[in-house]
């Protein structure tokens, strides 16, 4: 599904990625780990298609196509979801009008008429559920407002109302308390499926005892610089990041 | 010049819609302004001698006038000896049924997106539509006439009502109150009258729609509002012009007279033509308009939506002397380009437990600048006087500008006064959010800025909000909605 190749990134002249290599099949949960600064976020941000470093070097394919032409919009239309790490307020916005332009946007991108009003809103309970958001949040306007376990709950349901076949979590554990913790991972269990694909980027393993990944890896100084399956997460509870460093800056 | 700044200028660079002239014969009387044009005006309109005699006041008091300049504004000078006071689409001057107007005119009121045929009027509205400075037709106008509601041109209300029009025509924008309420009051064309009897809630919407087509003509009308004791009545007013390069001159009074227990709410729609990209041509809007609570527990409601105009100079007020009235004044005001625009209300307390809302929205895009004006006066007897007010402003790109002027003078110890303002840029944060989920840039800006208005856009009525949105999506994003 998605092909990371060499990838290189800068921000204005600081090399940040310095060349990933990344590959991701339909139905993998992937965890991406790693110190702070290590370049986790750059990474989410370049799949996303967030327009504030170059990158300089390799390729992203996505279902074989060339992602980097693909505009912001035009990648989520095509099914990738970033789940970010601090959500924005949108003042005034509601909820509701916000997912229904997603929402239309994207059957339009498919060549699909627009959903009427009574299906979408039936879609929102459901999917509702499934977060077990409190309705009064989809009454309010994007993110105003909401306490810091409210966006991130709420970045899952919008996922989940929009089905993305590739998503990108942010340090969707960031700022939240066990029980969010817990309904946040129960969410991207139920919305797994053979068909998509999820890549779960987190500081902390404890997020990992909730979405089980099937890889792991460690992204240090703008490289991967080991993959392993979920019991690398373990180690890295229990050692720390700093053996890794150490392996790394020694052969450095 | 980043991406960023790039998207927002490509968005910001649209069309304006309603840019068409329409090849209607017109008459006009020659280019000037002298105390014979005012008499040719008042004859040409078959008015009494008094309406004549209150011209000619009006006129010489301008003569000792200049042209204020303390607003934030850069208005080149105006040369009024090169403007047409009177234009009127030729044919028959006067209507008696839909057969006999110029069918150009239909269509341009058509597409305008007017139906001025009563079996089209499903929503319900009364339209008075005035173009250049005649009144075309009035809707609804023998539907109303059995609720005793007058609502006619101002034309028709000097003949037929001219007691009404002697006691309250400049009772609350007197001629001598500025420049161009006295230029306004002198040469005057034509605007719409509204009566609402004791007791009556009038059952729809009154709408007048302006529109200049004859070019080198200044349009200035009046508009005069009366709703006596337990009275409502909701009022709307659409302005459009065609594009041109010159600069049209449109100076309007609107007073509004509410008596005991009465309410008036009036919302604006206005869509001149704002000028080029260069910021050449457009109209130059400088209006006045006024309303007073005149009577115990009665209300005046301002909303409107600025979009268009070179130059705006606005202030709709409230003056409440009727004790327990309320005033309210919400406001969205987008710029852009080279548009200028200095808007605002002034909200002056007299009779006790006075109340007054401002909420004013500026959106300022392109090189343009808006600025809010706003005046809150408490009187001494106005006591447990109220306002609020809050003024916010959004900017879209970084080489526009917003002001903010607010001007307090309390009289009374027992008032509150509470006053706040904020400014903002559409944040590229909020955009690249909106783009993630699937929302392309210009739909997004459109979301941010109609969310922005929401409270003010909620205070029009129905159809005209929905007017509302798609004109600031047009202004804003060339996506013609």
């Amino acid at each position: 599904m998605l092909d990371i190749k060499d990838l290189r990134v800068k921000i204005e002249d600081k090399e940040i990625l310095k060349g990933i290599n990344l590959s991701v099949r339909a139905g993998e949960v992937h965890a991406i780990m790693g110190p702070n600064g290590s370049g986790k976020s750059t990474l989410a941000s370049a799949l996303a298609g967030r327009n504030y470093f170059d990158i300089t070097h390799g390729k992203i394919l996505y279902e074989g196509k060339d992602l980097t032409e693909l505009t912001p919009e035009d990648r989520a239309r095509a099914g990738i979801f970033l789940g970010f790490q601090y959500p924005v307020e949108i003042p005034g916005v509601s909820m509701v009008n916000f997912l229904r332009a997603a929402i239309n946007s994207k059957r339009e991108y498919r060549g699909e008429k627009p959903l009427p009003a009574g299906d979408f809103l039936k879609l929102m309970r459901e999917k509702k559920k499934v977060v077990e958001i409190n309705s009064d949040l989809t009454n309010r306007s994007v993110n105003e407002g909401f306490s810091g376990g409210e966006k991130k709950k709420n970045e899952i349901f919008q996922m989940a109302l929009l089905e993305p076949k590739l998503a990108i979590l942010d340090e969707t554990d960031s700022g939240l308390d066990i029980d969010a913790l817990r309904i946040v991972a129960n969410g991207v269990n139920k919305l797994r499926s053979p068909e998509n694909a999820t890549i779960v980027i987190t500081h902390y393993q404890r997020l990992l005892d909730y979405i089980v990944p099937d890889f792991v890896h460690v992204l240090y100084k703008g490289r991967i610089v080991k993959s392993g399956d979920k019991k690398l997460a373990k180690e890295l509870e229990e050692h720390g990041y700093d053996w890794i460093k150490q392996e790394v800056d020694l052969k450095a | 010049m980043t991406d960023q700044e790039k998207i927002l200028n490509e968005v910001t660079d649209n069309d304006y819609k309603f840019g068409f002239h329409s090849k209607i014969e017109t008459e006009t009387i020659p280019k000037g302004l002298n105390e014979d044009v005012i008499r040719l005006i008042s004859a040409k309109k078959e008015e009494p001698g008094w309406m004549t005699e209150s011209r000619l006041k009006a006129f010489r008091h301008w003569q000792t006038m200049t042209m204020p300049d303390w607003a934030h504004l850069q208005i080149p000078d105006i040369d009024y000896q090169d403007i047409i006071y009177y234009a009127a689409p030729k044919k028959e001057a006067k209507y008696q049924s839909l057969d006999e107007v110029d069918p150009e005119l239909i269509d341009t009121f058509n597409r305008l997106g007017i139906p001025l045929e009563e079996q089209k009027q499903l929503a319900g509205v009364a339209v008075d539509a005035v173009m250049d400075s005649v009144s075309v037709k009035t809707t609804f106008q023998d539907t109303l006439a059995e609720l005793g509601i007058i609502f006619c041109s101002f034309s028709e209300a000097v003949k037929n009502h001219p007691d009404l029009v002697q006691k309250y025509m400049g009772s609350v924008v007197p001629y001598t109150d500025n420049f161009f309420a006295a230029l306004n009051s002198a040469v005057f064309s034509d605007g719409s009258f509204c009566y609402i009897p004791k007791g009556i809630r009038c059952p729809m919407e009154l709408s007048t729609y302006f529109r200049i087509n004859t070019a080198n003509t200044g349009q200035f009308e009046r508009t005069l509002i009366i709703a006596e004791d337990d009275t409502y009545v909701s009022y709307l007013e659409g302005c459009t012009a065609p594009m041109r390069d010159e600069n049209q001159l449109h100076a309007a009074i609107v007073e509004i007279v509410a008596m005991e227990n009465a309410e008036v709410k009036y919302s604006t729609v206005q869509n001149w033509y704002p000028g080029d990209k260069a910021g050449k041509g457009g109209i130059y809007n400088f209006v006045t308009k006024r309303g007073i609570c005149k009577g115990d527990n009665s209300k005046i409601s301002w909303t409107q939506v600025e979009t268009g105009s070179a130059i705006t100079w606005k202030y709709p007020s409230c003056i409440l002397k009727g004790h327990n009235s309320v005033g309210e004044f919400y406001s969205v005001a987008v710029t852009n380009n080279y548009q200028q625009a200095d808007t605002g209300t002034k909200m002056i307390h007299i009779g006790k437990n006075t109340r007054s809302t401002i909420i004013s929205k500026g959106i300022s895009a392109g090189r343009s600048q808006n600025s809010y004006r706003g005046l809150v006066r408490v009187l001494k007897g106005a006591e447990y006087a109220r306002n609020f007010s809050q003024c916010d402003s959004l900017l879209l790109g970084d080489k526009c500008g917003a002001h903010t002027f607010p001007y307090l003078e309390v009289d009374n110890r027992t008032a509150i006064v509470e006053h706040e303002a904020t400014t903002s840029k559409i944040g590229e944060d909020q955009i690249f959010y909106c783009n993630q989920r699937g929302i392309d840039t210009e739909n997004a800006i459109s979301l941010i800025v109609n969310g922005y208005a929401k409270e003010v856009l909620n205070k029009l009525p129905m159809e005209f909000a929905v007017e509302a949105q798609k004109l600031l999506a047009i202004t804003l994003e060339g996506s013609v909605g």
